[in-house]
């Protein structure tokens, strides 16, 4: 009881410090309109958004996979092979012999988003296999898909490789400019890919089935104790398996999101680290998806502001800008600010008895 | 080991060879499988693997100037897999080895170019200036491992996910340090950029800080000193481990630490000490880079070394003479890899994919084992917990 009360109390700190967060970043839009004009607010708003997707994904993954008890750092390689197998697909149906059935954008994005969430899912299960049923350490687990994404990809790295395009704006924006604000609140919130709406959505789901669904309250108990939920009648390795194969899927819809909405190409290694960024997310938003989403915003934030300082008169050097979400992250991890709180039974192997 | 009593007089001895050979069947067996697998990856892809394997093996020790760059390769990856080797042994995962070894590589650079050393004495100029900005390579690794191991100590915070964060906190302090600047936006290079204009990267560092030259085959490498001194501080690093107090509270403390503190041994200050020795390591590895081959600091020279650091120091199982061994692979791999892609146009990364599948077989040696039939018990993928919770 006792228990249960401190970690509400730690969640809940959690969530005043990223309202607070999110209240101040609110503040200097309206500071910065003023100082700035609407369109480079609104450009460092959608850029914030582009960067916010992927690492949002990524820590959906880290959540699926850390609250069933699997620690994932692997979820770097994860992306970048979905982003590259997502890539291939719309390459090979862009091909000028490919069936012209499949050429048609509906049908060539919607198999090269599930090629790539495939190839992502294939990964989690992988991770799922060495950690499971060879009780390999799950750092050295994820490092084997980090390390294996990167020379797979880069092995079969195709320059020059081009395709029939990539998702469009799924809303046009129906405002002039003139219409003022109308016009800019356009701009941010329609116009946007797939694969950028479905995150939002997704986010909300995961949110409703970790905390609101029996699937969930499972997942959380092998987390916290697999003995307890063992004893219980539940199959902790199946319910691993599972969610590895959700969280492979995942990560793999944040590579494609790369690949076949925000750049349009593929490039070696071009994951950059968002993976790892996501796992400092995860950690961030206290393994909540609505946190994680909202410490995910604040990456992108300080990601998107990096480029335009100097618009907003700025003279601190911008690399200091990009370091700050690390610093807040290792902050936040050494209980400065609330306190990060792991699932209980998180890396430790489990053997059935 | 019980028959082998039995039938001989000197059990020891036989017992020894036998250990070893026990334990460096999974490794081998393990490199020989993740190179067969990299053979099929080659064939599909349409290439063949003998061409390919046999420009790995030529680019790497077909010759003086092959053998030069294995040797080369070699030594920041015997400093660096210590680094996460010595780490492992205290119960640390040290992925920071990257970090740590950028900011080694920055500050060894910072005091070769900024630190005149002129004692009269040109030798005695060179030796004071190389040891001393070997010094700085390793106490900037040591100040970045350091603070990952404070934190660990004192709050809890895990050093897996603070070592990651920073790894790129060095990487943007380090673009921001050596910053070409963009005059047309009105932004100054940084503080330790040599004025340039395009490239970040720092002043030549000045010939006294030279890491000294023992072999010159003919072609544009030649072999600095650093491989020795690679092969010195294993040796020293194997020597604190197995033979002193510290070594003996540090692999205690790796083992459990709850029995540790019980036993009365200090596990903050192990934990904060293992990754400072860990830190100024992978700091030396940077400074190989800096003060033996490139002779400033530039962009990408170390890119990737920290990671497969990991990979070394798994596949020696964490023995620091193993690390020379398995460094020697991967130095040997690293520098036939150009040979190989030139020869067989099969692309390089395809060392990666091998690099990979025997990280794997090691940490799953039950694959290995299943596989050859061999009996032992569990292996080095086994060892660690991996929560983020608190020690």
């Amino acid at each position: 009881m006792l228990t249960a009360v401190t970690a509400m109390a730690r969640t809940n700190r959690t969530a005043l410090w990223a309202s607070i967060g999110a209240v101040l970043i609110v503040i200097m839009a309206f500071l910065a309109v003023g100082a700035v004009g609407p369109a480079v607010v609104v450009a460092v708003i959608n850029a914030s958004i582009r960067g916010m997707v992927p690492i949002t994904l990524g820590a959906m993954s880290g959540i699926f996979s850390e609250r069933s008890g699997i620690v994932n750092i692997g979820i770097e390689g994860m992306m970048l092979i979905a982003a590259f197998v997502g890539f291939m697909t719309n390459y090979a149906l862009s091909l000028p012999g490919a069936p012209s059935v499949f050429q048609a954008e509906p049908i060539r994005m919607g198999l090269s988003i599930l090629t790539g969430m495939l190839a992502g899912a294939v990964m989690g299960l992988l991770h799922a296999v060495l950690c499971i049923r060879f009780k390999v350490s799950h750092i050295i687990s994820g490092t084997v898909i980090n390390i294996l994404a990167l020379g797979l990809t880069g092995y079969l790295y195709m320059p020059g490789a081009t395709t029939l395009g990539r998702l469009p704006p799924m809303i046009a924006n129906p405002f002039s400019e003139s219409a003022g604000i109308l016009y800019w609140i356009g701009e941010i919130f329609l116009k946007k890919g797939f694969i950028t709406y479905a995150t939002f959505a997704l986010v909300i789901i995961i949110a409703v089935v970790m905390f609101r669904t029996r699937w969930g309250l499972r997942t959380r108990a092998i987390g916290e104790h697999p003995r307890a939920a063992d004893t219980l009648g539940i199959n902790v390795y199946r319910m691993q398996y599972i969610n590895l194969l959700f969280s492979g899927a995942l990560a793999g819809l944040g590579g494609v999101f790369l690949t076949l909405e925000a750049v349009g190409q593929f490039e070696r290694g071009m994951t950059n680290g968002r993976g790892f960024i996501a796992l400092a997310v995860m950690i961030f938003g206290n393994w909540h998806p609505l946190y994680a989403a909202a410490g995910a915003l604040l990456f992108g934030f300080a990601t998107a502001l990096q480029g335009q300082l100097q618009f907003f008169g700025i003279n601190i050097p911008h690399q200091f800008v990009g370091m700050l979400p690390y610093l807040l992250t290792v902050i936040v991890l050494a209980g400065f600010v609330g306190r990060a709180q792991p699932p209980a039974h998180v890396g430790k192997p489990y053997e059935v008895e | 080991m019980s028959e082998s009593s039995v039938i001989t007089d000197s059990p020891t001895n036989i017992g020894l060879v036998r250990g070893v050979l026990r334990s460096a069947a999974v490794p081998v067996l393990s490199v020989l499988t993740a190179m067969l697998i990299g053979a099929l990856f080659i064939i599909v892809a349409g290439y063949d693997p003998l061409v390919a394997y046999r420009g790995l093996l030529n680019g790497a020790f077909g010759d003086a100037a092959g053998l030069t760059r294995t040797l080369i390769k070699m030594a920041p990856l015997v400093f660096s897999g210590l680094a996460v080797a010595f780490a492992f042994k205290g119960g640390l995962f040290n992925i920071g080895a990257q970090g740590q070894l950028l900011i080694g590589s920055v500050t060894s650079a910072w005091v070769g170019f900024a630190l005149p050393v002129d004692l009269g004495n040109p030798v005695l100029s060179a030796v004071v200036h190389l040891t001393l900005a070997l010094l700085a390579g390793l106490l900037g690794g040591a100040l970045w491992g350091a603070i990952p191991g404070i934190l660990k100590a004192y709050t809890g915070a895990h050093e897996v996910i603070t070592t990651i964060m920073f790894n790129f906190i060095a990487s943007n302090l380090i673009g921001w340090l050596l910053f070409a600047g963009a005059p047309g936006e009105g932004l100054p290079p940084g503080p330790l950029n040599d004025g340039n204009g395009v490239i970040a990267r720092t002043p030549s560092i000045l010939p006294t800080a030279y890491l000294p030259v023992v072999f010159d085959p003919p072609g544009p490498t030649a072999l600095h000193l650093g491989v020795f001194l690679a092969v010195i501080a294993a040796v020293l690093v194997a020597l604190l481990i197995t033979r002193t107090t510290f070594g003996f509270e540090l692999r205690m403390v790796g083992l459990n630490p709850t029995a540790a503190r019980y036993s009365g041994i200090d596990v903050k200050r192990i934990t904060i000490l293992t990754m400072v020795i860990a830190g100024g390591l992978a700091g030396l590895a940077g400074a190989m880079q800096t003060l033996g081959v490139n002779y400033r600091y530039e962009p990408n020279q170390s890119l990737g070394l920290g990671f497969d650091a990991i990979t070394v120091a798994l596949l020696a199982g964490n023995n620091p003479l193993g690390v020379v061994l398995a460094a020697f692979l991967f130095g040997a791999m690293d520098a036939g890899s150009t040979r190989m892609q030139f020869q067989s146009n099969v692309p390089s990364e395809i060392i990666l994919v091998v690099q990979a599948l025997i990280l794997m077989f090691v940490a799953a040696d039950q694959i290995i084992r299943m596989i050859y039939r061999i009996r032992g018990e569990g292996g080095i993928g086994q060892m660690f917990g991996t929560g983020w919770g608190q020690r």
